[in-house]
């Protein structure tokens, strides 16, 4: 399954997220990568529940000093990141 | 002086050198480590939680075959308790439904399956056990559950031209990765090198071969390829620098650096049953000795790419040159080039390559 505006994105088998000293992170086999400002804000929504466009939506509202547009593109660019990584699925 | 060490990332905890498998390629030092002399179950999991509190983020369960280990469901629930993501790296072969369904419960993240060759008879030369069949069932016990899973192929001569049978298993697999790791040459490899590494022929097609795989598996399965490095222009970042990520814990207690790290002649391991984790990973002599750069030659002293590979693999030097401080010479720019150039024309040239059709292995055995 592709991304899609209502497509809802859950994180992939073997990720989760953890923490270490502080610091939050999306564990995943044999990498890590570490969860700061929007990319926790992100990836905490990647529950298999929030669509992409909640997600977007969400995220908008937190960062509402920023261009929507602009949100709107680092999202998905960090989406399919994500999923190019083999970190998230996308369900309908 | 102790030289910036920030902290271990990955511990990779050898629980047992025993092995239902015999491979001729085994990663285990040719000294195996004996049964009563194992760590105990309190005591791996004081490592675990000495680990966690280091800054260790990924626990990799590995050996010798991990699963040989009763008390493997306990060992898995207390690194996750420590706070540790768990991957178990298994031949799959002394599992059952009852125990897998145990180990995903306690908290396994992530199941790393090894396979020795495309088909049952291949796999069965190499490993010198019969254990293919089973782990095509194992495969198909996985997609119970929502865990990480990982197909790890070994590669090398005797097995790379069966790349397109190897890509039919990660197919029906679903699993979100697979690594085609080609053999590296140490320890029983190393002793097998002349039987297993492939031609410069066979590399090609194999990355002409996996380069479309990934192609065709994008989205679905990651596609990894490791290079035999022998054919390589620039040498791996071996174990991703010496002390800067990860440590490793051999089935009694020793904290080594990299997996082959005993061959290196007068160093010296500390054990955790004597010392703290942290305090091994920041003062042992071990973890020390090839830290940073000062113990660089040239050409890597000046190398622009010295923060890139880290000079290459000590163990590599070591074996290949006879000094664990020389230019990993896998390297195209190390002045001991020559010597793999020299191997290499030997495994290239055809009548070697007769010679091939009959190994004669020398197999792993288990420890007594």
């Amino acid at each position: 399954m592709t991304m899609e505006g209502n497509s809802r994105p859950r994180l992939a088998p073997g990720c989760r997220m953890g923490e270490n000293n502080n610091q939050r992170m999306l564990l995943m086999p044999e990498r890590a990568l570490r969860l700061n400002g929007p990319s926790l804000e992100i990836v905490s929504r990647c529950d298999g529940q929030h669509t992409v466009v909640q997600i977007i939506a969400e995220l908008q509202q937190i960062y509402s000093k920023a261009e929507p547009h602009k949100v709107e593109q680092d999202i998905i660019g960090y989406l399919a990141l994500l999923q190019k990584e083999r970190a998230l699925d996308f369900e309908l | 002086m102790t030289l910036n060490s920030h902290n271990p990332l990955a511990l990779v905890v050898e629980l047992t050198h025993r092995c239902p498998l015999h491979c001729v390629y085994c990663s285990n030092p040719l000294e195996l480590q004996s049964r009563a002399n194992e760590l105990s179950t309190e005591a791996w999991s004081r490592v675990f939680k000495e680990a966690a509190e280091a800054g260790v983020l990924q626990a990799d369960f590995t050996g010798g075959e991990p699963l040989a280990r009763p008390d493997i469901v306990d060992l898995v629930r207390n690194a996750r308790a420590a706070g540790l993501y768990v991957s178990l790296i298994t031949s799959g072969l002394p599992l059952d439904e009852a125990k897998l369904d145990s180990l995903v419960q306690s908290g396994l993240d992530h199941f790393q399956l090894s396979f020795q060759g495309g088909h049952e008879e291949t796999a069965s030369d190499i490993s010198g056990t019969k254990s293919h069949s089973h782990k095509l069932r194992v495969l198909q016990w996985l997609k119970r559950y929502r865990i990480g899973v990982t197909l790890n192929f070994v590669i090398h001569r005797r097995n790379i031209d069966e790349l397109e049978e190897m890509l039919a298993i990660v197919e029906n697999s679903g699993a979100g990765c697979v690594e085609f790791a080609s053999v590296q040459y140490y320890g029983w490899a190393f002793a097998n090198r002349e039987r297993l590494l492939p031609t410069r022929q066979q590399v090609d097609r194999c990355v002409e071969l996996l380069n479309r795989a990934e192609e065709q598996l994008r989205g679905k399965t990651r596609v990894l390829f490791v290079v035999p490095d022998y054919y390589a222009k620039f040498p791996k970042p071996c174990v991703g620098g010496w002390g800067r990520k990860l440590m490793l814990i051999t089935p009694s207690g020793d904290a080594l650096p990299c997996h082959a790290a005993t061959v290196i002649p007068g160093l010296s391991f500390e054990n955790v049953k004597n010392r703290s984790l942290r305090e091994i990973w920041d003062h042992s002599e071990a973890f020390q000795k090839f830290r940073g750069q000062d113990w660089m030659q040239e050409p890597c002293k000046s190398c622009d790419r010295r923060d890139l590979d880290f000079g290459g693999c000590r163990c590599q030097a070591l074996l290949l040159t006879g000094d664990a401080c020389a230019t990993d010479p896998v390297c195209s720019l190390a002045p001991q080039r020559p010597k793999v150039d020299a191997i290499l024309a030997e495994i290239n040239n055809s009548s070697a390559q007769q010679a091939i059709s009959t190994p004669a292995w020398l197999y792993r055995p288990n420890p007594s």
